[in-house]
């Protein structure tokens, strides 16, 4: 065990040389529908369970089912609404049992990123190749359903390896080349993106995804009621809006169609919504195009800044 | 290190669900329902009538608003106790008031232990379902099925007796259950559950001894959810109703009619400093296109629309 990955240099706010988005957009904005398919029964991971009840745990399962029965569709239009094109973070064996979701999703020409094969599979204890095997599925699934070749990797429930980042980028450009496999949400250390450190040396991008801002993380962890998660998405926006002039930042709010979309939940979030694309200086986007655009036009200079904070050879 | 190879393996990947409980569809796909005299939305109030052991268990697990201290835990114990003396009658003065008819959910047990209030209830023509046979008696996957079905048939028996109703709504303790809860349910004579969360209507759901219907009763919009698990304040609690009803009677309009089922407990709302937010809850609820009805009333006006296809 290492005692920090090793994916990315010290680099510090108050140093940042300034990015813009196309058209000098400030803040780039981007929404994470997570689209996941918990299974009833999953094989028992011995480093974590999948429910806290033994068999069936209909309480865990059943509301996760909710988010596709009736969630999914109230979280797509108020997105229609707003002309946010979600950037959805894949249970990719959802595109088999299914597919009337994939299909809206993908005549609204909405982005489909790896978030493994199930969210009741974990990475913990699989060998490399197990791992590669798995994360491989699930990239060449998002192909085969929607053709799209997979940019984008968030872990299954955020159960990593050290080598996840590694494998995600080795498999896209075995399946893609360098389109495929070329950014992470599974780390969380900014608000912009930046050029993280891999062992095959292939430019990859860490693209904030944020874990404050994750409706799950907000309503099940932290509590918070719906109308203050509301506040916090207006608040965080306001101050990387504000930022973005001296930086360029990204805002990304991550959902599950399981919390934001229960009836008591919508009105909150869509009132952000409003809020954020009310401004004018906000590119509305999607996970993949801020990481194209940041390897086309910012990579290879912010590797080169951060190396002048860390002292040595630098990613 | 590597996991065995069923960890990659995937023998349930493909069309709908992964069980064969119901079948998968989005609520948006599905015929639009109409509840009596054009009402858009159906408003289930089911108030919970528990008990809660002092000598508790906790087998697979302690329930949640159950004993957490060391034997005697008094504290817990009479606080829960509060809710069927006090608490339970403001609640029905708030009902009342305004003519939202209630569901009750009652332990079997609580026909043995107060037949005065199990008479008192019955009296009031409202409907009562069964929830399980007391909040420490919870079904589980890998329990004695012997020992279910006895909790399930008890339960039924002593609210039925006690009541003079066919009972035939379940509730689980902690909305748990067995492999084998909805054949016993089924076997047993219930035609509803409301344990599964996945829905804003009533659907059908499989058992191996025929079919019942699944009634979602929203766990999300719980009160002991929301103001005991998330501690959120009772303003909240209103707003976030009054948020999902809003929501729900919008959709309504163009989807067809919806269900909004609220599960209250006593021990909680009836409090002195929380029943004034009930009150002023259910004050606004009742301005609003609302059905008051029982849960097997909604229920059987859904399973017409079903059949009429």
């Amino acid at each position: 065990m290492k005692a920090d990955p090793g994916f990315y240099g010290y680099w510090p706010w108050a140093e940042r040389p300034k990015i813009r988005w196309p058209d000098g957009k400030k803040l780039a904005f981007w929404v994470a529908p997570n689209i996941e398919f918990y299974e009833l029964n999953p094989p028992a991971n011995p480093h974590r369970k999948a429910w806290p009840q033994p068999y069936p745990a209909n309480q865990g399962y059943s509301i996760r089912d909710y988010g596709n029965r009736v969630g999914h569709m109230r979280q797509m239009e108020v997105l229609d609404k707003y002309g946010v094109r979600g950037s959805i973070s894949l249970s990719t064996a959802l595109c088999e049992h299914h597919p009337e979701i994939i299909a809206m999703c993908k005549e609204r020409n909405w982005e489909f990123f790896s978030h493994g094969i199930y969210n009741t599979r974990y990475t913990y204890g699989m060998s490399e190749q197990q791992e590669r095997d798995m994360i491989r599925d699930s990239m060449e699934t998002i192909y085969r359903h929607t053709g799209q070749q997979c940019k984008g990797y968030l872990a299954p429930a955020l159960s990593h390896s050290e080598l996840t980042l590694d494998l995600f980028a080795e498999v896209g450009t075995e399946l893609f080349g360098n389109d495929g496999g070329i950014y992470t949400c599974d780390l969380f250390h900014d608000d912009q993106p930046t050029p993280i450190q891999l062992r095959s040396g292939k430019p990859f991008v860490s693209i904030p995804y944020s874990l404050e801002m994750n409706d799950t993380i907000a309503y099940v962890v932290n509590k918070v009621e719906p109308r203050r998660y509301g506040q916090m998405l207006k608040d965080n926006f306001d101050r990387l809006y504000a930022e973005g002039d001296s930086h360029g930042t990204v805002m990304c709010i991550p959902t599950h169609n399981y919390q934001v979309s229960c009836p008591h939940r919508l009105k909150a979030f869509e009132e952000a919504l409003d809020y954020i694309t009310s401004h004018d200086d906000v590119w509305v986007t999607t996970g993949a195009e801020i990481a194209e655009y940041y390897l086309e036009h910012y990579y290879a200079d912010a590797q080169a800044n951060v190396a002048g904070f860390n002292g040595k050879e630098q990613g | 290190m590597a996991l065995d190879a069923e960890h990659l393996m995937y023998p349930k990947r493909g069309y709908g669900m992964d069980h064969d409980r119901y079948d998968w569809s989005m609520l948006t796909d599905r015929k639009p329902i109409s509840w009596p005299q054009g009402k858009k939305l159906a408003l289930w109030v089911n108030v919970c009538v528990q008990f809660f052991p002092l000598n508790q268990q906790g087998k697979p697990f302690a329930v949640p608003g159950g004993m957490t201290m060391p034997y005697p835990d008094l504290r817990h114990f009479s606080l829960r106790e509060y809710g069927n003396r006090i608490g339970l009658f403001r609640i029905l003065d708030a009902l009342d008031n305004v003519g939202i008819v209630p569901t009750f959910a009652i332990n079997g047990e609580m026909a043995q232990r107060n037949p005065w209030l199990l008479e008192h209830l019955a009296k009031r023509d409202n409907e009562i379902l069964c929830h399980g046979w007391n909040m420490d008696s919870i079904h589980y996957g890998g329990m004695d099925s012997a020992q279910e079905q006895m909790w399930i048939e008890n339960s039924l028996s002593a609210l039925r007796d006690a009541s003079g109703q066919p009972v035939t709504g379940w509730l689980s303790p902690a909305r748990n259950e067995s492999e084998l809860t909805p054949e016993l349910l089924k076997q047993a004579g219930v035609q509803y559950c409301a344990n599964w969360v996945n829905d804003d209507m009533p659907y059908a759901f499989n058992t191996a001894n025929g079919p019942i219907a699944a009634m979602p009763l929203s766990n999300e919009l719980d009160d002991q959810f929301i103001l005991q698990s998330n501690l959120h304040s009772e303003a909240s609690y209103v707003e976030q109703i009054q948020d999902a009803a809003s929501l729900l009677l919008t959709e309504a309009e163009t989807q067809g009619g919806r269900m909004l089922g609220l599960n209250i407990h006593p021990w909680l709302l009836g409090q002195p400093y929380r029943i004034g937010y009930l009150e002023r809850l259910l004050g606004w609820l009742a301005q609003q296109d609302i059905y008051t009805a029982s849960a097997s009333d909604i229920l059987s006006g859904w399973q017409h629309q079903q059949a009429a296809e």
